[in-house]
């Protein structure tokens, strides 16, 4: 169920994300030593643009990404195809979509 | 192994997709392959055994079968070599309909085969002069490496991705595809990659790589494939820039 | 129908790929909306945070990481595969090292934390 240009979309968020992955990580092994605070987090993201940018296109790219996957694995496992399964991964990639920006908006948006 | 004496369970499908497995007790022998098995039901047990074969060496490509489970050219495997507690089972191969009995229907097989861009399209005519082509030439070489395929379609029968997807065209037609986009006196390379970038192209494929684990002549279509997705890859930035 | 038997290391690396991936998303959607809390209620996130210091979830956790680095390594081979002009001995090397690494560096970070 992939044609040319979903495979391309697929790869080249993957290759987007691969450093944001990466980058996400190493955020994390720093960030939980001493364990997480609500507070901490704020703190180093409130208010900050590059925190914005890097979550930001994480949270497009993801929502790309997985949307293209579950389709793949949805019509490889229950036969799923034609308008159904188009309407069922743009559903998934716009719910991804809206509550990642959501997140992003309130753990980097604000504050200052 | 056993002597001539002795015997082995082979369960074999009978009937249509709603059949089911039949055992016969046939004599073991030293040396004998699946093929030879299959044979002497036929003909000692039951005539109307129905299955496929013709060159029984290996060349033909036409008895293939699931074989404990997995595809095998059966006329080139050894019944030592997958006899389980004295035990076989022979199927009609994966991912096609059935016919009858170890017969599976090979229609959708080849017809993928030409809907990939398998049919080769003359660059030149009878009547122009030979074109050369160097043997050690990247493109002949990359080409080369896929042409012994046999058109078995065990790897058709070993793909995942072929089960799951009904309009892929599957390992073996796209590496036919990866051949002939290689091959410079084929005419319609730009059409290969149109043909493979559809909805069941070349792109559904996961890299599963059963295509190459299962290959009787130890071909590599996974590596195909992923050839094919290269060009197309690189076809498609070359087409965003105008 | 016979499924054949396919447990070699290409197909066991593509159900890895497959159930990362899986588990991945599913678990996007509960980790967007608990860091949403952090503008909504910031209290609830603080809770939550406290619940995932319990052994289990941070056992969890490590399980998170680890499948998001085995999809990013695992995706990054499939890549090179695709996409890079290799021979496909180098190919195989370049998947067993990328396999390896995964398990090792997996191996030291849930021993670390």
């Amino acid at each position: 169920m992939l044609n040319l240009r979903l495979y391309m979309a697929q790869r080249i968020t993957a290759l987007i994300m691969a450093p944001l992955t990466l980058g996400h990580i190493a955020v994390m092994i720093y960030a939980v030593q001493g364990g997480l605070s609500t507070g901490e987090i704020l703190g180093r993201t409130q208010g900050s643009i590059f925190w914005f940018a890097f979550y930001g296109t994480f949270v497009l790219a993801v929502s790309v990404h997985a949307a293209i996957g579950l389709r793949v694995i949805i019509h490889e496992t229950f036969g799923m195809r034609g308008a159904a399964l188009t309407t069922l991964s743009w559903s998934i990639g716009l719910v991804l979509f809206a509550m990642g920006g959501r997140a992003v908006m309130a753990v980097t948006g604000g504050g200052v | 192994m056993d002597g001539q004496s002795q015997t082995m369970d082979v369960s074999v499908w009978r009937g249509g997709e709603d059949g089911d497995y039949q055992t016969y007790q046939v004599p073991a022998y030293e040396s004998q392959t699946i093929l030879d098995v299959v044979s002497w039901i036929q003909q000692y047990e039951d005539p109307t055994l129905t299955y496929r074969f013709a060159c029984r060496v290996g060349m033909c490509g036409s008895c293939a079968m699931m074989v404990n489970g997995e595809p095998r050219w059966t006329c080139r495997t050894h019944v030592r070599k997958v006899l389980t507690d004295g035990a076989i089972k022979v199927g009609p191969l994966r991912n096609l309909p059935v016919i009858k009995d170890l017969a599976a229907d090979m229609d959708p097989f080849f017809d993928k085969w030409v809907a990939a861009g398998g049919v080769h399209t003359p660059s030149a005519s009878r009547n122009e002069p030979i074109a050369p082509v160097d043997p050690d030439g990247d493109d002949r070489v990359t080409a080369s490496a896929g042409i012994e395929c046999i058109n078995c379609s065990v790897c058709y029968a070993a793909c995942d991705t072929v089960a799951g997807n009904d309009d892929y065209l599957g390992p073996a037609a796209l590496q036919r595809a990866w051949t002939l986009y290689n091959d410079t006196k084929h005419d319609n390379r730009a059409g290969i990659l149109d043909a493979v970038s559809g909805t069941g192209g070349c792109h559904n494929c996961h890299s599963m790589g059963s295509c190459t684990f299962y290959c009787p002549n130890e071909l590599d279509p996974m590596a195909a494939i992923a050839g094919l997705k290269r060009e197309t890859a690189r076809s498609f930035f070359r087409n965003r820039k105008g | 129908m016979m499924r054949p038997a396919r447990a070699h290391p290409l197909w066991l690396a593509f159900v890895l790929h497959r159930v990362s991936g899986v588990a991945l998303a599913l678990f996007l959607p509960l980790h967007f909306y608990v860091l949403s809390l952090a503008l909504r209620a910031p209290e609830r996130l603080d809770n939550f945070l406290t619940f995932a210091e319990l052994p289990l979830v941070k056992f969890a956790e490590f399980g998170l990481v680890f499948l998001l680095a085995v999809h990013t390594a695992g995706g990054l081979r499939l890549m090179a595969m695709e996409w890079l002009p290799w021979s496909a001995p180098q190919k195989s090397l370049a998947a067993g090292a990328v396999g390896f690494a995964v398990l090792l560096s997996g191996t030291f970070f849930l021993q670390v934390i």
